[in-house]
């Protein structure tokens, strides 16, 4: 097909410019200023939001609608989570598969070791109970006989790539309250309740930045604070240890069920976070440098156990 | 124009509930792929600034209703994202075939940017590191590999009649 090419002025580089209509001038302007106005009043209510919602109670009418909007999104999440149970589990699978061999051998030794351990502490133990009766010892609440727990399954996790946190299915009227601790099936710490609706509830995992508890090493009865490192991932330090104090690789860090000045801690003794993976010392720092692997699996969360001071 | 809404508001429901339930456990390097906001990010370039923004408001309401978050936290980020890559459809970014896809990238940066800068203005105690540094990168890569279903089940649901789809114009399959 022959093309037809007609010789134009060259619109672009002249000067003469096409005059629009006054119609189509007038809607395009008048639909920029609609389009500005609607996009102005979704950010103000955003803010207002934001505001009114920092200046609120946890009882206030923003926290009572979101609570609603939670529990209506819980059924789908549960929902949800238990279709994409297997596909997670397979997921965990695999990723764990590679490590599976060499950690097989680890836990065959370990396993030895604790064996001997067990039988150790079971005659500790009893000794212990039997000291404690001569003398009228009187400690703080224990884990379990002091709580009860309160399971939970896990909506949501990770909102957000800023912050470690997990939703929950138990809220205000299942008991909880912010800052009650969280364990998982074996009684590890998992983290601590940081905000809770009616139904719902959110968790501070142990690896979240903000968080931080006082640990105890139980082998060699050294106490220090357990805050997130500054390093990647899910390592923990064990901090403010001073030098003189003895901590050793692979000896098993839990809560120390106290906290500083007159204050009771949150948490109650001997629930386990970790176990430590590396110590050094520097000689400029006055506490020594440890690490610590959480007990807890995070990445296979599908239920928690909330703890609930009895009677209170 | 109300079933563009109600479609919306059930697509955006369950992009919430399988973002909260499912997606954000896969963290292969720290990193999540972000369904809420490739989904927003496909919204805005098909149907607009408007659409978009009024989508984006909704879609953090309910996220952050889900996460128990501070209410208006999302909104407000993701009803500019909205309204920002609506205009970017609406404009540069018609009829170009690479437009979800750059789209992605720059929101997904924006994004964690934007949420890094209100958390700290809020106070919250929260990892630059972690967010940017360590989980960035992997989310970027994740969001663009679930951006060309996401985009295509879109473009089925929210394309106007008789448009011509970015993709399709590009490819000259349309």
């Amino acid at each position: 097909m022959p093309r037809n090419r007609t010789l134009r002025l060259a619109a672009l580089g002249s000067t003469v410019q096409r005059a629009a209509s006054p119609g189509y001038s007038s809607s395009r302007a008048a639909n920029a200023l609609r389009r500005r106005i609607i996009a102005g009043v979704l950010v103000a209510l955003s803010l207002a939001l934001i505001t009114g919602y920092f200046r609120e109670s946890e009882t206030g009418a923003l926290h009572d609608v979101q609570g609603v909007v939670a529990e209506a999104l819980q059924p789908f999440q549960v929902g949800a989570e238990r279709v994409a149970r297997p596909f997670q589990d397979a997921y965990g699978w695999l990723a764990g598969f590679f490590h599976a061999k060499s950690e097989n051998e680890r836990l065959k030794a370990e396993n030895r070791l604790l064996r001997v351990q067990l039988t150790q502490n079971a005659t500790a133990a009893q000794e212990n109970l039997e000291l404690r009766d001569a003398i009228r010892f009187s400690a703080g609440p224990s884990f379990p006989r002091d709580y009860d727990q309160v399971g939970a399954r896990v909506t949501a996790n990770n909102p957000s790539d800023f912050r470690e946190e997990l939703g929950i299915s138990a809220g205000r009227e299942d008991g909880l309250r912010i800052y009650d601790p969280v364990v998982d099936a074996d009684g590890r710490l998992v983290g601590h309740i940081s905000k809770v609706s009616d139904s719902t509830a959110l968790v501070t995992l142990l690896t979240d930045a903000s968080f931080s508890v006082a640990g105890l090493d139980v082998q060699t009865r050294t106490y220090g604070l357990v805050t997130h490192g500054q390093g990647s991932g899910e390592a923990l330090i064990f901090d403010l240890v001073p030098k003189e104090d003895v901590v050793r690789k692979r000896d098993i860090i839990v809560t120390a069920g106290r906290r500083g000045g007159e204050l009771p801690s949150l948490y109650p003794q001997g629930l386990v976070i970790g176990t430590v993976t590396a110590v050094g010392q520097f000689d400029v720092d006055v506490n020594k440098t440890i690490q610590i692997e959480p007990a807890a699996d995070f990445s296979s969360l599908s239920t928690v156990w909330v703890l609930v001071r009895k009677g209170r | 124009m109300l079933a563009d809404v109600v479609k919306a508001g059930i697509a955006f429901f369950v992009a919430v509930v399988l973002q909260t339930a499912i997606v954000s456990t896969f963290e292969p390097g720290n990193g999540t792929a972000d369904l809420v906001l490739v989904t927003l990010t496909a919204v805005a370039l098909l149907r607009g600034a408007v659409f978009g923004a009024c989508v984006g408001f909704y879609a953090g309401f309910l996220l952050d209703a889900a996460n128990l978050g501070t209410l208006g936290f999302s909104s407000l980020l993701l009803t500019l994202i909205g309204y920002w890559i609506g205009r970017y459809g609406e404009t540069t970014g018609r009829d170009r075939a690479h437009a979800p896809l750059l789209a992605i990238v720059v929101v997904t940066v924006l994004y964690a940017v934007g949420s890094l800068a209100l958390h700290y203005l809020l106070g919250d105690p929260v990892s630059a590191r972690s967010g940017l540094v360590e989980a960035l990168p992997v989310a970027i890569l994740l969001n663009l590999v679930i951006t060309i279903p996401v985009y295509a089940l879109c473009r089925r649901i929210f394309a106007r009649p008789g448009a011509r789809p970015a993709m399709d114009v590009e490819f000259g399959t349309g």
